[in-house]
């Protein structure tokens, strides 16, 4: 009797040792994208644009074809691609400052343009890779390198809610927020970004999956206390949920 | 499509491109350029293409980057403000060696300047423009029909070289309206700039890992030393264009008493001048560099040999002089040269005459 796999690693993800830090929410988010993309038989026609931020070694990890950007650009060159190759799977993965900060013009065009790509959102309230500065989407009271007194927002402004903001614009047939620090949140991100993908192969327009994640190493918390800090402070500022779903035979 | 026809630089510019196949225009309006988009908009539905007027001049060289990584032939334009914010993107493109083509209408500046005719990017066009060590090809046309050729010609030499290729004109020649003659693109391969030479397969594009492993397109290289040896890969590639890329035009230099060395649409008013200079009993040549970077050192300075009186005629503020410098003092001490200048700044545009009284000053 022969034995029958019943989980075997995603081919959508290459065997590399993860250089992410401990309780970092990036590995789990690239995994939940690559096995989406696999499920949808898509890896041998996907194209995902990486961003300037931790993520940028994304293509260390995923087994398909990949570009970097310029910082914040992603969905300007997300955009490109899926014009020249429109039977293509575009994805842009892009972190908060990368998509909240620099590149908001880029993000909110692409997306009211109605672009059939998919972006897939790491809101962790932080710049990661520099070592933990102010993002848009940093709590209030939050301490970072430069918030050394706390995030004062009537100084540096309030948190950027990007999947309610991008859910108002018509281009955008999917907008939903998921968190990674729980397996069935985990699931439930998956199926998110799922549904987004699945509005970009039906040529609907725009979709994006915002995911709260942890980064316990510039929050300063050991792993499980960032899980923690997620669920009680972070999720209450960033309710999680579908904003926006134009799937056919799911308006309402 | 060979019976000559009267049309605007801009324009005539915008359909070169067509012919080359470029099929994917992304641009930003700005003045003195917007011939450029609007003649897209209207033509690239027509032709099967894609035109998008994108949010920022910023989006629109990224958006050139990422239709470059899909294999596709695609252009910008922008005057010089616009230019100045491409340069990121224009960086990122020499360093992943991406080609496309970059058009600079070029205005006066600094900041906002004016929406005259200028070469004041100079500097910025031929020394990289953005930030780490990179070149970008730049083709300086005079004429309507040279913008024309030189513009399909960018498209093959942006294939041949992957890398980001600059059309620089400006003002005068964007808004002018010249008779024309569109080349045949094949033809044009053989006795343009491309010189027949077969351009490279596409084995680097992104268009997803079916059957073959997956492609990465980057410029960050953080394992030590591995971002000098691809400096050092680029360096080699640069050589190699000095070599095989360089081209101007000279008229009547060997036996010249004064060259008149020029580019763009100060070349083209110098040659009104070589003529008046030529009434008068004097003998000035003409050299143009239509690379200018490339730049023409070798030609120039062979050139310095035989003659010791050049006057540059640039729109803009003792820029250009310092290559026509550096090429006469690979043969001669600048002691022993006399190179004068003739800059019209922040719009001037100089008139023949100008140039032609500039010229006997500097001869002996």
């Amino acid at each position: 009797m022969s034995l029958k796999p019943i989980f075997t690693r995603t081919p959508g993800l290459k065997t590399t040792p993860t250089s992410y830090c401990p309780g970092c929410g990036h590995g789990v988010a690239h995994r939940l994208m690559a096995e989406a993309i696999v499920e949808l038989g898509a890896r041998g026609r996907t194209i995902a644009v990486a961003p300037v931020g931790c993520a940028v070694y994304g293509y260390d990890y995923w087994n398909f074809d990949t570009t970097e950007a310029a910082h914040g650009r992603t969905p300007a060159v997300a955009t490109a691609i899926k014009r020249v190759l429109p039977d293509r799977m575009v994805i842009s993965y892009q972190g908060d400052g990368d998509l909240a900060s620099i590149g908001l013009a880029e993000i909110m065009h692409a997306a009211n343009r109605g672009e059939r790509i998919t972006v897939i959102f790491i809101n962790n309230t932080n710049y990661g890779m520099t070592g933990g500065q102010m993002a848009p989407t940093t709590l209030a009271g939050q301490i970072t390198t430069t918030t050394p007194y706390g995030r004062n927002v009537d100084e540096t402004g309030h948190p950027l809610k990007i999947a309610e903001l991008l859910a108002a614009l018509p281009g955008v047939k999917y907008s939903a927020r998921g968190a990674l620090h729980k397996p069935g949140l985990i699931r439930k991100a998956k199926s998110y970004i799922l549904n987004a993908l699945k509005i970009q192969e039906a040529n609907l327009g725009f979709s994006i999956v915002e995911l709260l994640s942890s980064c316990p190493a510039n929050w300063g918390l050991t792993p499980v206390k960032a899980v923690e800090h997620l669920e009680k402070v972070m999720t209450p500022v960033f309710p999680l949920g579908v904003f926006k779903d134009e799937t056919p035979g799911q308006e309402g | 499509m060979n019976r000559p026809v009267f049309m605007k630089g801009n324009e005539a510019m915008a359909e070169a491109a067509l012919l080359a196949g470029c099929r994917y225009y992304f641009g930003y309006p700005i003045t003195p350029q917007n011939e450029v988009p609007a003649y897209m908009s209207r033509r690239m539905p027509e032709v099967g293409g894609v035109f998008l007027q994108a949010e920022s001049e910023v989006a629109a060289i990224n958006m050139v980057f990422g239709a470059a990584v899909a294999g596709a032939r695609a252009m910008t334009s922008s005057s010089s403000p616009g230019i100045s914010l491409k340069q990121e993107g224009i960086s990122y493109m020499a360093g992943c060696e991406l080609p496309g083509v970059i058009v600079n209408i070029v205005r006066g500046g600094p900041g906002l300047g004016n929406i005259s005719p200028s070469q004041a990017d100079y500097w910025q066009s031929t020394r990289g423009g953005g930030h780490g060590d990179y070149r970008t090809l730049v083709l300086a046309p005079h004429t309507v029909n040279e913008m024309v050729e030189l513009t399909m010609d960018a498209f093959d030499l942006a294939d041949l070289y992957r890398n980001p290729v600059l059309v620089l004109a400006d003002g005068l020649l964007g808004q002018m309206m010249e008779m024309v003659r569109f080349p045949d693109p094949i033809e044009q391969r053989k006795t343009g700039l491309l010189r027949g030479r077969d351009l490279p397969p596409q084995d680097w594009t992104l268009t997803g890992c079916q059957g073959r492993s997956p492609r990465l397109i980057r410029s960050l290289l953080m394992k030590p030393g591995a971002l000098e040896e691809h400096n050092f890969h680029l360096e080699k590639k640069y050589a190699l264009i000095e070599r095989e890329e360089t081209k101007a035009e000279e008229i009547d230099c060997e036996d010249a008493d004064i060259i008149l060395t020029a580019y763009g649409t100060s070349a083209r008013i110098a040659k009104s001048a070589q003529i008046m200079l030529g009434e008068q009993g004097i003998k000035a040549g003409i050299f143009r560099p239509i690379t200018l970077w490339p730049f023409p050192y070798n030609r120039l300075a062979e050139l310095a040999r035989r003659v010791d009186r050049f006057l540059v005629i640039e729109m803009s503020l003792g820029q250009f002089i310092e290559d026509v410098q550096l090429a006469v003092a690979r043969e001669k001490s600048l002691k022993q040269v006399k190179i004068g200048l003739l800059a019209r700044p922040g719009g001037g545009v100089p008139t023949p005459e100008e140039i032609a009284a500039r010229a006997r000053e500097v001869l002996p």
